[in-house]
């Protein structure tokens, strides 16, 4: 029983905190929209479609952010097998696989006036095309195995293989002559932007990341509770074996 | 013979005696390169430009071919168990394994790939530097390969998902070994292409290694 | 671990209910486990389990199918990690040196390790120059083989060896190269009376050598003086109860009351 005392004390913070980050996501996401679309400055070169900025950029910061959390669960589920870490890993992944899906799409939709193409094969498109195939991977080889822990355990590794994606990702811009915009967020002289721009980017940053705790502790306890009916489900069997045939114990 | 060599001779003689991998491998790249010259048409000028490419893509296939038996058929016999408490440490089986894998498939690609470059119109110097990034990448191709094919042992649907898994950690391999060729093509310095090359396989080495013998254990489990 | 050896240390402390009969301990148990714990697919096998093992000793693991027997096998073989407990080597934890252990071990699971295109002394050759570090002399691998009858197969491909053959070949392994423990899962699984009494001999030589055997066994292999482990002695006592408290927590009020239904449903 050792394997669920723990997720019972995450089940109780998960009800106290679920309704706070829902409501957070909720206002976070109307106040960040309003500045987004409404109350902060378009771009003097390319008008209005620069507000798509404010969801692919936040988009590809929880890419980045949700890996990072799925990397950190991922080890510590393989040194400590810490039961709650698997599933956040396991959890984590489709969120983490759509805000990527969602960078890349917004950033083609941007890219196209912006650049004349939808896609070119620049280090940082490329790359952050690699890291949704390691989403993907991911995704798939936690189902591959008839026994869910194995599944869990090998996409583990899988994800700190990946993870040297992520700062080639982050200084791809740097470390090659690319297409896309160079860094002007983290940077060693600070941010570039104006704060007028920069702040609907914070809100919405914010907006997403609330988002993704909300979702994940849906997810999670979705999870927990499937293990459990699971287990309930084998006890049951077995302990009606052992109605059945009590005779038949062989020693 | 230390432990070490006689796991790569066991491998070797296996995969020699079943007719199986190394050749099936050979042919299947073969084929492959062939069916690009029959679609692009052969004139030679398009060829000499993704000549290098197609090759590398076939060599990135054949060896995925031969991935998915690398470690199946010792765990499905019970053979992994055994090779996991030998005295011999499972990094060093995982490494002879490994290695012969390379001289299953690795090898035998740098004989053909010259013989492929020429039916494919690519230049005197493309060739050499093209040898020698091949020479680079496959071993790299192995380590990694190791990490799907020990990752996706005992899975459902394990050829594909090992596919999945792998081809991803590629990419690099398959950028800087063309991007080596067609330097040389174009007259200009692939030494810092096959210098990424290098670094790539130094870099694959211990990774491959460690994540395929976590993996591995995890299997066993 | 440092543990030093005294006899009232290494005493077994598991009463009368909970498992091996032995007699009372002289001390100085050479391979121990102590509150080992099996957890395999969510589902806790067996805890709290304990043995102690001395130069000599034979110890059959008893219990229905799905008890833990394999599964103890491989956590002494190294090829598990105990979900919690420990085993230990004279006092000193195994998994501080694991490669020292893997060295003192014979372990002969359900499967044999076989290659089919492999010849039968190719195969046995190949296990025991990876334990030795060296390619075996011919001679050694031939007695081997000579014990377990297979001498005349030496040189056939193992496709060509039957169920009992096969398993006569895992076993020479055994024979072809010393060890201190021997861990057998079902070893005269497909063997017959002749080759019963051979591994019976085999086990008995190692013994008075002063070696350690763990087998797994429905069938009858004679071993005198053996302790017996009732593995499902050790499962844990039924979580249901528990499990049904947890699940209407979490579902919270709603579960409450079918928690409480379908304990009545249970119920004969």
């Amino acid at each position: 029983m050792h394997r669920f005392a723990n997720p019972k004390r995450f089940l109780r913070i998960a009800a106290v905190v679920l309704p706070w980050s829902t409501a957070l996501t909720v206002a976070l996401l109307g106040l960040g929209l309003y500045f987004a679309l409404l109350a902060s400055p378009a771009d003097y070169q390319q008008g209005e479609s620069v507000r798509i900025m404010y969801v692919h950029v936040p988009a590809a910061w929880m890419a980045l952010f949700v890996y990072s959390c799925l990397a950190a669960a991922s080890a510590v589920a393989l040194i400590w097998k810490h039961p709650v870490a698997d599933l956040v890993a396991k959890a984590s992944a489709p969120i983490g696989a759509c805000f990527t899906f969602i960078a890349l799409a917004t950033g083609s939709i941007w890219g196209k006036p912006m650049w004349g193409v939808w896609w070119v094969w620049d280090a940082r498109l490329t790359s952050v095309l690699i890291l949704f195939f390691f989403y993907m991977g991911h995704i798939a080889l936690t189902s591959a195995f008839e026994d869910a822990s194995r599944g869990e355990r090998a996409a583990a590794i899988l994800a700190l293989v990946g993870f040297i994606n992520i700062p080639v990702i982050k200084w791809s811009v740097d470390w090659w002559n690319t297409l896309h915009q160079p860094a002007s967020m983290i940077r060693m002289d600070g941010p570039a932007i104006h704060t007028s721009m920069l702040a609907p980017l914070l809100i919405m940053a914010a907006a997403f990341t609330a988002y993704y705790v909300t979702v994940l502790i849906l997810r999670l306890r979705g999870e927990i509770l499937t293990r459990k009916i699971g287990a309930l489900r084998m006890t049951r069997i077995q302990d009606r074996q052992e109605e059945r045939t009590p005779h038949m114990k062989e020693v | 013979m230390t432990g070490f060599w006689l796991i790569v001779r066991r491998d070797v003689v296996m995969a020699w005696r079943q007719g199986g991998d190394g050749f099936m491998a050979i042919m299947f790249f073969l084929i492959t390169v062939t069916l690009f010259p029959l679609s692009v048409g052969p004139e030679s000028t398009i060829l000499a430009r993704i000549g290098a490419a197609v090759v590398w893509v076939a060599a990135l296939l054949a060896t995925l071919l031969s991935l998915e038996r690398m470690f199946q058929s010792d765990f499905e016999d019970g053979s992994l168990d055994l090779m996991a408490i030998t005295p011999l440490s499972l990094e060093a089986v995982v490494l002879a394994k490994c290695l012969a894998n390379w001289l299953l498939t690795g090898a035998p690609l740098l004989l053909a790939a010259p013989v492929l470059a020429m039916m494919l119109h690519m230049d005197r110097e493309g060739l050499a530097i093209f040898v020698t990034a091949m020479a680079l990448g496959t071993p790299s191709l192995v380590f990694t390969g190791a990490i799907g094919a020990a990752l996706t042992v005992g899975a459902r649907r394990g050829g594909v998902l090992l596919t999945l898994l792998v081809l991803p950690l590629y990419i690099p391999v398959l950028i800087f070994g063309v991007g080596a060729v067609e330097a040389a093509v174009m007259g200009q310095p692939a030494q810092p292409h096959l210098l990424v090359l290098g670094g790539l396989l130094l870099g694959t080495l211990p990774l491959g290694l460690w994540a395929s013998t976590a993996a591995l254990r995890q299997a066993l489990e | 671990m440092n543990d030093t050896k005294s006899p009232s240390r290494n005493a077994p402390k598991a009463p009368e209910a909970a498992g091996a009969d032995r007699p009372p301990d002289n001390g100085g148990g050479l391979f121990t486990g102590r509150g080992l714990v099996c957890v395999r697919g969510g589902r806790t096998v067996f805890e709290g389990l304990d043995f102690t093992l001395k130069s000599g000793d034979a110890l059959v693991l008893l219990g229905p199918n799905g008890s833990g027997k394999s599964s103890l096998l491989r956590i002494m073989a190294g090829l598990l990690k105990p979900g919690g407990g420990d085993l230990l080597w004279y006092g000193y934890a195994v998994t501080d040196d694991p490669e020292s252990h893997h060295a003192r071990q014979h372990y002969v699971g359900h499967l044999d390790g076989l290659k089919a295109a492999m010849t039968v002394s190719e195969n046995l050759s190949f296990w025991t120059g990876l334990r030795m570090g060296e390619a075996p002399p011919p001679g050694l691998i031939r007695n081997a083989l000579d014990t377990f009858g297979l001498d005349h197969l030496a040189d056939f491909p193992a496709r060509m060896l039957s169920a009992g053959q096969k398993r006569r070949l895992s076993l020479a392994r055994v024979l072809a190269s010393p060890a201190d423990l021997w861990l057998l899962d079902e070893p005269a699984v497909a063997l017959d009376r002749e080759s019963v009494a051979t591994l019976e001999q085999a086990i008995a030589r190692h013994r008075r050598r002063g070696g350690m055997v763990v087998v797994a066994t429905h069938s009858e292999i004679a071993l005198s003086r053996a302790w017996p482990l009732y593995l499902d002695r050790f499962a844990p006592s039924s979580g249901l109860a528990e499990l049904r408290e947890d699940a209407a927590t979490a579902l919270g009020d709603g579960g409450h009351k079918s928690a409480r239904a379908s304990r009545q449903e249970a119920q004969p």
